[in-house]
């Protein structure tokens, strides 16, 4: 069974829409990238997911359950997924420890003692071991976002959504965010993620979903995508994406 | 690399900067002094000084109330420190209230919100009133009767509503990113209030809390009213018996000595918070 099941959702702002009738199906241990241009929709996907957004149409189904209804629970829903955001948003008032056992304590009820021995392990799997006691405005960006990326995975999540997560790096600093999660990907982990970096788009993706004006146009395997791709509108954007460097 | 060592253009510059600062500091010096002996030429000069003087600046008189006028002071700092403690924690409480979604809590809310629009809109003095001679008047069962404790209920009340306002403001400074990044861990309403939005909430609201506590603290005399034997209702008797307006300014002076370390502090932290957003 898929992990996530996404049909015919629908999302409007002021009266546009922004997602027309999404279809998607993410299975387990899959790595699915939404690719496209701003506004494209690709955020606002991952906000219904995350339930921050309530879609207007459709349904989304976690593991088989249909967490788009309004009678579910949406913080157990949110329990078993991890966001990570393109402005890291992590807690400024705590420790880079406090900071990745907060939910493992007061949503899944660990022991603290524990919490903070399974924080020490990720921090030393993802090399910021000597940052546990450092407040967020003390690390670089690329530090921070792993941090962030770290306190998503901290509650074992079963899928994990990643919003743009190098968006707002210094070009050395992706690369340290972008091993990591290649070392998700290795570890099994299900993941969505929204990207304008192509090469590690087509590089550590299962299927590649090209969205433009709120429409999936076309859905694939990376090579696929991006030598082959079908849909005008989908060989105009990879086009342009070239010209501008940034494959 | 060479080591730095410091130019003569620099030495130059820096010769000429200290110059500058020597003429700016004779300069302030120099104009205050002038603006502190027209001042005082103004006042002593002005036909109703001789009187002024007798009634206000009586030394013998400020010797004799002051002790008087102390000791009143000290009921002033516990009215003070005591509604300051219930202050904080109704300014909170009704501030979070506000803000609470739950249907249930609907009636919670509306008060809430129905306490901030009244307690901010009636002046503090006419609150003081009504508590000190309305709530006992009621006769009902477990009303304190002390008028200090009135008094601390009446200044509670009134500065309770003000404070939950900066509490709120506060709140709602966070940014909805902190939320959102809080509520998608799976933390409930409460718990994102509790851990990721007060304690944020909280530090941005200290400069403008010691401001409304500074000014708690001069309202404090408004309980002298209703009668308590205050710093303010000390100098008040004195003057009764011998129309020697000087204990008035003996409590003046005392006020200013306990609510200007207070300004100051709250200058340094509010500097602080620039210093520490700018960087």
């Amino acid at each position: 069974m898929s992990v996530l099941t996404i049909e015919g959702v629908w999302k409007n702002f002021h009266g546009h829409s922004v997602l027309r009738g999404i279809d998607l199906e993410v299975e387990s241990h899959e790595v699915v990238s939404l690719i496209g241009a701003s506004g494209s929709g690709k955020s606002t996907l991952l906000r219904c997911v995350n339930l921050l957004e309530t879609v207007d149409d459709g349904a989304i189904h976690l593991d088989g359950e249909e967490i788009t209804d309004p009678r579910v629970n949406v913080d157990q829903v949110r329990k078993r997924l991890g966001i990570v955001f393109q402005s890291f948003n992590l807690f400024p008032h705590m420790t880079v420890l406090d900071n990745i056992t907060l939910a493992p304590r007061q949503v899944h009820g660990v022991a603290r003692a524990q919490a903070e021995e399974q924080a020490r392990e990720l921090l030393a799997r993802f090399g910021l071991a000597e940052k546990a006691k450092a407040y967020p405005d003390q690390l670089s960006g690329g530090q921070q976002q792993r941090v962030a990326i770290i306190r998503a995975l901290a509650t074992q999540p079963r899928l994990m959504l990643l919003d743009e997560v190098t968006s707002a790096l210094d070009p050395e600093l992706v690369v340290e965010v972008l091993g990591i999660i290649r070392e998700l990907k290795e570890s099994g982990m299900t993941m969505i993620l929204t990207t304008h970096e192509m090469g590690f788009c087509r590089d550590i993706s299962d299927v590649v979903c090209f969205l433009d004006g709120g429409v999936l146009v076309e859905k694939g395997p990376p090579e696929q995508i991006f030598t082959s791709p079908e849909h005008p509108r989908t060989q105009e954007f990879l086009r342009s994406v070239l010209e501008s460097g940034r494959f | 690399m060479s080591e730095w060592v410091k130019s003569e253009r620099q030495v130059e510059r820096e010769r000429v900067r200290r110059s500058r600062a020597r003429r700016s500091a004779s300069i302030a010096t120099a104009s205050t002094i002038v603006f502190i002996v027209l001042v005082v030429w103004g006042i002593t000069s002005s036909p109703g000084w001789p009187r002024v003087r007798e009634t206000f600046f009586d030394g013998e008189q400020f010797v004799a109330a002051l002790p008087d006028v102390l000791e009143g002071f000290l009921l002033n700092i516990r009215i003070f420190l005591i509604s300051e403690v219930l202050i904080l924690a109704i300014g909170l409480l009704v501030a979070l209230a506000r803000g609470i979604r739950t249907p249930a809590f609907f009636p919670i809310r509306a008060l809430a919100t129905l306490y901030t629009d009244v307690f901010r809109g009636v002046p503090t003095i006419l609150v003081i009133y009504l508590i000190g001679f309305g709530l006992p008047a009621l006769k009902l069962q477990g009303i304190p009767s002390d008028k200090a404790t009135l008094g601390i209920i009446a200044l509670t009340l009134s500065y309770g509503a003000y404070v939950a306002e900066v509490f709120r403001s506060g709140i709602e400074s966070v940014h909805p990113s902190q939320v959102a990044a809080a509520r998608s861990l799976g933390l409930s309403h409460l718990k994102t209030m509790r851990f990721v939005v007060v304690p944020q909430a909280t530090r941005r609201v200290v400069p403008p809390l010691l401001n409304d506590f500074v000014s708690l603290q001069k309202d404090t005399a408004l309980v002298a009213t209703i009668g308590p034997l205050e710093a303010l209702r000390q100098a008040q008797m004195h003057t009764f018996n011998t129309f020697d307006y000087t204990p008035y300014l003996a409590a003046a002076l005392i006020f200013i000595l306990l609510t200007i370390p207070m300004a100051r502090l709250t200058d340094h932290l509010a500097a602080r918070t620039r210093r520490r957003r700018g960087a």
